[in-house]
Formats: C-alpha cells, structure tokens, sequence
C-alpha cells in the first residue's frame, strides 16, 4: 500500500547578538554556570524586559531573505508554565502576531541527474527567548539549574508541512542552517545547541486527510533527523496498518537506539494562557527600518549563484556548491579576482579546499583525506590557505612553471605547513617542470633506446605501449617534466 | 522640634537648610515616634536604625558641603513592595519574608539620589492585593483616626504612616486604587501619576499595564516635590514614557478662576455612603468659592470598571506571581516528594488566601476556550472606558467625586466578602484601566470622625493642573494638617 509522508519543520535558531533578547548579559557559550545571567535573567522580583533591537534586525534580516512579510506591528506574549530553568515561570514569545510571516526557502533534494528543486512555504519566524538548563548530573539526586542560557534571543522557524521524506526535510534544514549563517544571524553551531529542529511527522494516503502528527523535539544533527524521521514513518505505518490510531504526542529520538519513544501525549500538554505581555510594547517595524536593513543585507546565495553563472560561466552545480557558505564565496571570488581562471578556481575549491576544511567535521560523503594529512589539520572548517595564495598556485599551473600533481603537492604543505610563500614551497619541493625543450628530448631519446619491446608494440599497434612509454619519460624526469610535453615529443618521434 | 512632625517638606527643607535641625535629628525624631506609636499600627514592617542614621548622616554631609536640593535629609518610608538594597522586601507576603533585595527600585534610587532618607519599609496588603490591609502576613495595619478599622489599601502602611505622622512622607502604588483610597481612609493626600511616568522598574508586579508607583504625604504641594524626584524616563522599563522633564509645582499657585470641574454623574448615584456624598458636596462648594464652574459629565461604562479590572488584573497577576515557585528565592516548602509537590506546596503555604484567589481567577480567564469571552472582552471595556473619560475632558478641566464610597470600615467588615471589598475602589478603578492621572485629598470628616477622600482625575499628564486644583483646596482649608489627638 501506497503511503505519503507529511513533515513540518520547526527550528530555533539561536541569534548572534552581544546580548540577551530583553537583557544586557553576554550570551557567550560555556561559561561557568549562572555567572551570565542577571537580575532580569533569574527574574528577581520587579525586574522588567528591555527588547535588544539587535534581535529584531536579525528578524528583519531573515524575513528579507526568504522573501516573508515583515509585520509592521508584532506583539511579544506570554507563554506561561512552570519548570525549574525557566525563571520568571513564563517564556516571552509572540503568539498570535510573529514579526516574520510567509516566504519560504528553495531546497535542492538529492544531487546529480537525480536532483529534484523544490520551494518549502514558511508559516512564520517569530522572537523568542531561551529557558536555561537543568543539569540532572552530577548533583546526586539533585537538579541543577544553569541560567546562562535563559534570555538568549531565539528565531523560531515554521515551515508548511510541505516536506514529503527525510530527505526532504534534511535538505531543508541544510538550506536553512546554510542562509542563517550566511546572512549572519546564527553560529549554525549543532553541538552547542544554536540551531535545532523540531520535525512534525504524518503519514496518509495520497491525496487523503492529513493523519495525526507526533513532533520530534531536539534533533541536533542531520544524520539524527534523517534517521529520525525514517524510524517514525515505519512506526506511524506499522500502528495505522495494524489497526492503531496515531495519538497526536511529543517524542523524543533516542541516538544510540535509533528510535522515537513518547515524552508525553496530547492529553497531558500544557495550555499556555497566552495573552500579550503588558511589560513590552508592540514592535513596531517601519518601512524606513527595513530599508536600512535590506541595505546591510549581502548578497543572498541564490543571486550569487545566478552570477556566477553568468559571470564565470560556472554549472548550476559548481554555482551552487560555491555557494554553500559566504565565507567559501568570497574565498572564490577573491581567488578568481587574482587569477582571472574562475573554472579552475571553482575546480580547487570544490575538490581540494572544501575536502581539507570539511574532512570529519560535517556528514559529507567526500574522499576521505590520507590519515597523515588529516591528522596535520590544525582546525577544522578553517581555509588555511589564503586566496590570493591559491591564485598564485593556480597561476603556476597555468604558466606551466608547475605539473597540476605538483600543485596538489605544494597546496597540501601550503596547507598544513607554517606560513610561506608559493614559490618557495615550489622550489624547496622541486616541484618546477623541466620545460627546457632539448634536455626533453635527450631523456625521451634515452627512453626510447631502453625501451624497444614498447617501441615495437606501439608500433605494432598497441595502444598501451605508448602510456608506459609516458610513463618512464615521467619517471625518468621525476616527474618535473610537463606532461603534455613529453607526450607530444614521444608521438612525433613515434610517428615520424 | 516636636512641630516639624507636622510640617511640610518645604518646612523641613527650610529647617534643615537653616540648621535648625540635622538631618540625624530629624531622622532620629521619627525614629522614635516609630518606636512609640507603631506597635499599635503596624505600619512598619521593616526597620533598621543604624542603616537609617548612617544615610541621614551622608545627607547631613551633602547638606553641610552645600551639595543638598529641596528634599535632601528628608526622611519617607517605602512601601514593601519597592526593592530596596540591603532591605528585607516582602510585599507583604510570606512568599518573600526571607527575602533581601539585591538592589534599588528606580523610585527608591531616585529619591535616594534626591536624598531622601529611608526609615524603614511599610506594611501593605499582600502583593498589594486588598483595600484593606488585611491580607498581610504581617498583620493588619491599623488606621490611626481609630484603630478598630481599616486603614485602606493596598498601600495601608503608608497612609497609616503617614496620617499618624510616624513619617512626612512615603511611596505608594495604586493598581486599582491603591494610593488614593488609603489616602483618602487616612485622611491625607496621595497621587497616582499616568500610566508610564514613573517606571516601574524594581516595584514587585502585581497587574503590569495598572500598576503604577505615586508619592503620600499630607498636602498636594508635597506630593508635587515628591513626584518631582520619582517621576522620569526609566530605559529599564519598556512602558516608562519618554518625555521631557516638567516641574510638577509649577502651576501649584495659578488660581482656579475659570476651572472646569466635571462631575460624572455615576459617581454621584447610590453607591455612596450618605457621609460621604456631604463632606464631598461642601468641597465643590469650596471650589465654586474659589472660582471654579461645576458641569456632568458621563461616564456611560464606568459601570463595567469593577468587571473588566477583575479579570485584567488578576490575569496579569497569575502570570507576573509565576516566578515565585521557590527555585531561586523567597520560600520553598520544607518537605515534597518531587518537582509538582515542591511548586504546589512552596506555593499553597508561601500565599495568602486573596493571592491564591486572583491567582486562580486570573488563571481561569487566561485559560484556552475563555481567554476571548473574558480576557479579550474586558480589553475591549477598557478601551471604551478610555473613550468616556476622553470625551468627558472635552467639556471640563479635571474630574472630581469620591475616592471611596464610605469611610474606613471595621476590620472584618467586608473580608469574608470579596466582592463588597473589591467595591470599595468602584471609583479609582476606572483611571488605571484608562492609564489617567488621579488624586484624593481629605475633605472633612464622616460618620465616626473618620475621614473623607476627594477624588481628584486629571487628563492624561494632567498632574500638575491636578495638583494645583488640590493645593488651592489645601490653601483655602485645613483637613490636610489634620491629623488624630491619639498620635500626638
């Protein structure tokens, strides 16, 4: 039987402000616990929320970029319950008005000729803050209670249950977290919490009601998401087709099991009591406001791409892999800037760049570094090598001073290595081609005289022959020799 | 030395500018008057000598260095619900007995700055919830004129305070009445400013968008210096207003020919004692002396102010008393089997009965499926209450009738009826909805020699017209120096 999976995604993304959303305490992560939180951030008796306007240019920003409405009066509420983390026993939200509605986000799902386009609607990006943390360890049978974290300005996303599988969804997120960080409003940091997703998961039969929904709180990464999702559609079928009704409920995935299990049902949820907050004022958004943002706004990644498609004559593909973060952009322009080659640039970056930055940090499923690279990586997601000195590397390449393997030799010790200069690296690695015509044709004399048996099967006909004779040119110049060089030199010589 | 408990601020500050009197002396005069009268008040709630001495001191230095304004040495109380670093601050509950503040208030800071000297905290109704003083874990306070009733509420410690002349001055609040109906059972002069000129900054929550903090003292022209010192933009509070600074006693001395006095008729019909409604006649009979013109007004939805300020306030209250769970500070219940039991318990013991009360209403009509018939509905009231008291301004300058529909009644007398309690501020209520300026001033004596209140409303930032329509009144009569044979 044929079943269709529904999934919305909510996710907070943590902004990048100096400080909290209605107070002045740092939002730093890893402090020592409570030493950043206020006398607003614990709630003492007759303290008041201040909103941090750096928050709401983040909002501004967001909606901008995803094409939203940005309400020109939005109004933060109360969102009350009780818990330990949570000072003033209520969350400052916006409920029933959200700073951000509509737009939506274009998500490319698979790659290659399997690679379908896709635009997810969004519902709406409101404000928030952050609870704090309760620390169940290492008190002994006691909770502690971290308040650094309660005040921390939040951006909650909504999407439409547009999404059809986890691979979807994955994809989404992916886009998300990529424009977030792009336009400088969240770390994208998963580990530390600053972006997390909250997945709602259906499944029906095409064309039929939506079925009841159960949310997936606190998925941390995209491997989790995905595997998430896979397991909760597999239970929501099993239940439906064995006779069992969805019950609407919050569940949580267990990493090391693979599974969802119920943290509590519908029955048992919390009704808010929202009601607008009478310690803030209505924010108030105008156009002029906007404007001043928009004008701070970078370019966005999809009028990147279209440039440089334009500009470079790059492939969709390359365009968009290029544009994956704005700090690999401009490392890309940069480069293309010095050395006026944006195709072999594109090339450099996409496969040996991005391989060194990425190498274990993210689920990407590109060719795993050798070990001893690897492990002479200081940092991760870092370019170690500046722009203008890959230009400088691709430019010896093009003047033929260097062998492209010669270049992928200098760019791992240029990498790895202390600071030093293209052509140093390329001299002190004799790495320079031997490009002097005459000593060329000495060694291919010489390597024609050892090798006859090649000769003869060349001439023969065997196509083979021929490599292995390139082959021993190459060894016997060790490998400094331009190749194309000596190839030509072996064929007239051959042929004539 | 013993007439300056009955003097004005601008007598003291001419006293201590003269060096008349120290401001150790005057501090310590009160002092002692405390430590006499009080225990059959219960005012005071908080005292502490040596802290009081050693700021009288630093303001006696100040003044010395000729560093002093208009109230520097001045002595005032501040109601408990007012942090005060280094301060047990309680709001009248048990929930925070143990509680000492960290830090100032805005009010208390300013006045601080202006160096006014505190004397101590006073009693009030818990979480400044009653018209009584009777729901206080620290007792009731008794009204000096008699001490079997009522001194009002919720600011009770103040009015008592005050009108027992234990202190010149004190800090009020007023969510529904609060300063003016204390003000007016006591039989002194209390002012709650528009919504936002004073920042609620440091002042414990009861209902955010009413509640508002004002100056007590025995005459307007005090209350016009005392405002001068607490009013002003506050960036920690988001609904403080951000306006230019205005001298409140500027317009203390125009005289009132040609003023515009509406008279709602509602206020005027059968809710009010008999006392009352004569002690109130002869004050507007004052001001037509004093050249003013009376005209009716109506305010066609006063009627609903009661309904709509029950479910607006409590439902702010139940969520601004959330925080009070017993994580952080305050009380937490000794005893509890888990994380409910600790909330429930810290809660159901560490609250009073009129608390758990607001609390539970205001959690009913927040509640999904009621919040529109209620919540929402009472909004709507509040905005065409607004809408009366904006068109009555249109024909008069201020608005005058009662503070409180009878004089101070005996203890007991409505507390096992909360709706009858809640009745006594049937006419302050309706300024706090609207956000508007009100005032009540003694206008003589009722049943029992108790005093009467006259309410005094301006037009939104009306203060200073409002208090130089009182301070006409107080120049032309004496009911403000008044003050009971008992405490002398």
């Amino acid at each position: 039987m044929n079943w269709e999976v529904v999934i919305g995604l909510e996710t907070h993304a943590q902004l990048q402000t100096k400080s909290k959303i209605f107070s002045g305490s740092s939002i730093a992560f890893g402090a020592e616990p409570n030493v950043q939180a206020s006398a607003v951030d614990i709630a003492l008796p007759g303290v008041l929320p201040v909103l941090n306007h750096e928050a709401v240019v983040c909002a501004i920003k967001f909606g901008l970029a995803v094409g939203a409405q940005i309400a020109p009066r939005s109004i933060f509420a109360r969102k009350n319950y009780f818990y330990p983390d949570l000072p003033k026993g209520y969350q400052i939200s916006q409920f029933e008005i959200p700073v951000v509605s509509g737009g939506g986000l274009a998500i490319t799902v698979g790659s290659g000729d399997a690679a379908t386009e896709k635009f997810v609607h969004l519902t709406r990006a409101h404000l928030e803050e952050d609870a704090g943390k309760s620390l169940h360890e290492d008190f002994h049978g006691r909770t502690g209670i971290d308040l650094n974290r309660a005040g921390t300005p939040l951006l909650e996303i909504v999407t439409e249950p547009d999404m059809r599988s986890s691979a979807e969804a994955v994809a989404y997120a992916k886009a998300l977290h990529a424009l977030v960080q792009w336009i400088g409003i969240c770390d994208g940091n998963m580990q530390e919490g600053s972006f997390r997703c909250d997945a709602n998961v259906s499944v029906r039969r095409p064309g039929g009601p939506l079925g009841t929904r159960r949310e997936i709180k606190n998925l941390n990464s995209f491997r989790f998401m995905q595997q998430a999702i896979d397991f909760e559609v597999q239970w929501q079928i099993n239940e439906i087709t064995e006779g069992r009704a969805i019950r609407q409920a919050t569940v949580l995935f267990d990493p090391d099991s693979g599974e969802t299990r119920s943290m509590r049902s519908k029955e048992d949820a919390h009704d808010y009591r929202y009601f607008p907050d009478p310690d803030l004022l209505p924010l108030e958004i105008t156009p002029d406001w906007i404007a001043q943002v928009k004008s701070e706004l970078p370019e966005l990644p999809q009028a990147m791409q279209a440039r440089f498609q334009a500009a470079y004559g790059l492939s969709a593909y390359d365009a968009a892999t290029l544009t994956a973060s704005r700090d690999m952009a401009k490392y890309f322009e940069a480069a293309t800037q010095a050395c006026k080659q944006p195709k072999l640039v594109a090339n450099w970056v996409i496969n040996e760049v991005r391989r060194f930055m990425y190498e274990g940090a993210r689920d990407e499923q590109e060719e795993p570094l050798p070990s001893e690279v690897r492990d002479g990586i200081p940092g991760r997601d870092v370019i170690r090598i500046p722009a203008e000195k890959l230009a400088e590397l691709i430019t010896r390449i093009t003047d033929a001073t260097i062998s492209n393997a010669g270049a992928k030799k200098a760019f791992i010790e240029l990498w790895t290595g202390p600071e030093q200069k293209v052509d140093e690296v390329i001299e002190r690695m004799g790495l320079k081609q031997i490009t002097d015509t005459g000593a060329i044709e000495a060694l291919v004399d010489d390597v024609l005289a050892a090798n006859q048996k090649s000769v003869e099967e060349y001439r023969a006909g065997k196509e083979k022959a021929f490599n292995a004779l390139v082959g021993q040119a190459m060894k016997a110049t060790k490998g400094k020799a331009n190749p194309q060089q000596v190839t030509d030199l072996l064929k007239k010589k051959l042929g004539a | 030395m013993s007439d300056l408990v009955n003097s004005s601020l601008r007598e003291l500050s001419a006293a201590l500018a003269a060096k008349k009197v120290s401001a150790v002396e005057l501090a310590t005069l009160f002092l002692d008057r405390i430590e006499k009268l009080n225990p059959a008040l219960n005012a005071f709630i908080a005292l502490d000598r040596d802290k009081t001495l050693t700021q009288a001191r630093g303001t006696d230095a100040a003044l010395a260095a000729g560093a002093g304004s208009t109230l520097t040495g001045i002595p005032l109380a501040h109601k408990d619900i007012f942090c005060t670093n280094g301060w047990r601050t309680s709001c009248g509950s048990k929930m925070l007995a143990n509680f000492v503040s960290p830090y100032d208030a805005h009010v208390v800071e300013k006045l601080a700055a202006a160096g006014m000297v505190t004397l101590g905290k006073l009693n009030m109704d818990e979480f400044a919830m009653g018209s009584s003083n009777e729901t206080s874990f620290f007792g009731p306070v008794k009204n000096p004129w008699d001490v079997s009733r009522v001194p009002g509420g919720s600011s009770g410690g103040s009015a008592a305070a005050i009108a027992a002349r234990l202190t010149p001055a004190a800090t009020g609040t007023d969510t529904g009445g609060s300063i003016r109906q204390p003000a007016a059972l006591c039989g002194l002069t209390g002012l709650k400013p528009t919504y936002g000129v004073v920042s609620r900054y440091g002042m414990i929550a009861f209902a955010s968008s009413l509640d508002q903090a004002g100056p007590m003292a025995k005459s307007a022209e005090d209350c016009a210096l005392l405002l001068n010192a607490m009013a002003g933009f506050d960036p920690r509070d988001s609904t403080s207003l951000e306006r230019s600074t205005e001298d409140y006693a500027r317009d203390l001395e125009k005289p009132l020919a040609g003023l515009r006095i509406g008279l709602p008729k509602e206020f005027f019909s059968d809710g009010m004692d008999a006392d009352v409604r004569a002690a109130v006649e002869v004050a507007l009979a004052e001001y037509r002396t004093l050249g003013a013109t009376t005209v009716e007004v109506q305010l066609p939805n006063s009627g609903l102010s009661v309904p709509a300020y029950y479910v607006i306030a409590p439902a702010e209250a139940s969520s601004n008393l959330s925080r009070f769970d017993g994580v952080r500070y305050g009380y937490r219940a000794p005893e509890y089997a888990d994380l409910t039991e600790m909330y429930s318990r810290s809660r159901a013991q560490g609250f009073g009965a009129e608390v758990k009360r607001r609390i539970l209403i205001g959690t009913y009509v927040l509640s999904h499926g009621y919040y529109d018939a209620y919540y929402l509905q009472a909004q709507k009231i509040r905005r065409l209450i607004a809408a009366d008291f904006a068109e009555a301004f249109k024909n008069c300058d201020v608005i005058m009738g009662p503070t409180s529909p009878s004089v101070a009644f005996g203890f007991g007398a409505k507390s096992a009826d909360p709706v009858q309690m809640y009745l006594s501020d049937i006419y302050t209520i309706s300024t706090n909805l609207a956000g508007l300026p009100g005032m009540s001033l003694p206008c003589g004596f009722g049943n029992n020699n108790m005093p009467v209140g006259l309410q005094i409303i301006g037009n939104w930032f009306g203060e200073a017209k409002m208090l130089n329509v009182a301070h006409q009144y107080q120049k032309a009569t004496d009911w403000h120096m008044k003050f009971p044979e008992q405490m002398r």
